[in-house]
């Protein structure tokens, strides 16, 4: 896994983007960015040549699953490794995000080993 | 009225409507339903007054105009309050552990390449020049160390007294919990004064619910990690 990809985090409370930035800096990720809902979020996507995505669910603005459905539909972001990390943990909202073609759920609160566990997950599949 | 004088009205109704007295029949058949009527209308009196009664004792309630005018408002200023110290104690809290972070792994990193040329001495490898380097090193090493220890401990400190906010965080959402009741109670006998029936509650399936919060039904949700991680890997993931 490359340390020094580019990662995008997503969430409009600035603590819980701290928080994220931290567990992310301790697995070794330093190259992070921060946007607080999803309207900020696309543009710096489109043009950021950004490796992964995290991000919340429930956002004013644009919520995560709109974006992860927005990044979806744009060829030139359709493959980016996104990852929810969000306290809604409906079934049915997570087949929806599942759906939509997210790579990984995280349901608040978590660990910091969960996070680790599911970004490693993540780049084992998509490596492979 | 009794029986054989409305029967008698009745017949009475009959030979008019038969003799063709309109003005005779009409007089006669209000005079036949004039007891039911105003039976009716007393009743629909009555109950008209109690209700009437019963709105304006709702509406004299002093709780009420209390609660609307006062502490609703005075609810949103204190939860809106309590999302500020929750917010000011999680960034302390970060703040410190941001600037002791770096502390610690320094005293990591010095101690490591210390313990190095510590075990080459011990394994009498070092030469008298690397041993007054090492005892130079080790100098330092126990003066930083007794310097950041000190940092660590003011850090930590901080986090400790960021935790203040829960106990007054707790008190102020007590309070709200209480104002909650009461205008639950109010609403209630509202709802019954009206004496509608309460509709069967419906979840909008499409709302976020956000945390999952014990004894409270918010739709089929997950129980935990495990339970998204079961949940994903039966579609495939």
């Amino acid at each position: 896994m490359n340390k020094n990809m580019k990662i995008l985090i997503v969430d409009d409370f600035s603590t819980m983007r701290r928080i994220i930035k931290n567990l992310l800096r301790d697995l070794g990720f330093t190259n992070t960015q921060e946007a607080d809902d999803g309207n900020t979020a696309l543009p710096m996507l489109q043009s950021g040549n950004f490796d992964f995505l995290v991000t919340d669910w429930n956002m004013p603005g644009m919520t995560g699953i709109d974006l992860l459905k927005a990044v979806r539909a744009d060829p030139n972001l359709v493959k980016l490794p996104v990852l929810m990390v969000t306290a809604e943990s409906k079934r049915e909202q997570i087949i929806e995000a599942a759906q939509a073609g997210v790579n990984g759920y995280v349901v608040k609160p978590f660990t910091a080993v969960t996070l680790e566990e599911k970004i490693s997950k993540i780049f084992e599949r998509v490596g492979s | 009225m009794d029986n054989d004088e409305r029967l008698m009205l009745a017949k009475q109704l009959v030979e008019h409507l038969e003799a063709g007295n309109e003005a005779e029949a009409t007089h006669v058949s209000s005079l036949l339903t004039e007891g039911v009527e105003s039976k009716l209308f007393l009743e629909v009196g009555r109950l008209t007054r109690e209700l009437h009664e019963a709105i304006n004792e709702f509406l004299l309630d002093p709780r009420i105009n209390e609660m609307a005018q006062v502490e609703i408002p005075d609810a949103s200023e204190r939860l809106t309050y309590v999302i500020t110290m929750t917010e000011k104690s999680a960034n302390t809290t970060l703040g410190a552990v941001e600037a002791g972070l770096p502390l610690a792994d320094d005293l990591g990193v010095k101690a490591r390449a210390i313990s190095e040329q510590w075990e080459r001495f011990c394994n009498r490898e070092l030469s008298v020049d690397d041993f007054r380097e090492l005892s130079r090193e080790l100098g330092g090493f126990l003066a930083l160390t007794t310097e950041r220890s000190k940092q660590l401990h003011g850090h930590l400190t901080e986090v400790l007294m960021a935790q203040d906010f829960q106990d007054l965080t707790g008190q102020i959402i007590r309070q709200v919990i209480t104002l909650v009741h009461d205008v639950e109670d109010k609403l209630v006998q509202l709802v019954r004064i009206s004496g509608s029936k309460l509709p069967e509650k419906q979840k909008d399936a499409k709302k976020l619910e956000g945390p999952v919060i014990p004894g409270i039904d918010q739709g089929d949700t997950v129980s935990g990690q495990d339970d998204v991680d079961d949940l994903l890997s039966s579609l495939g993931f």
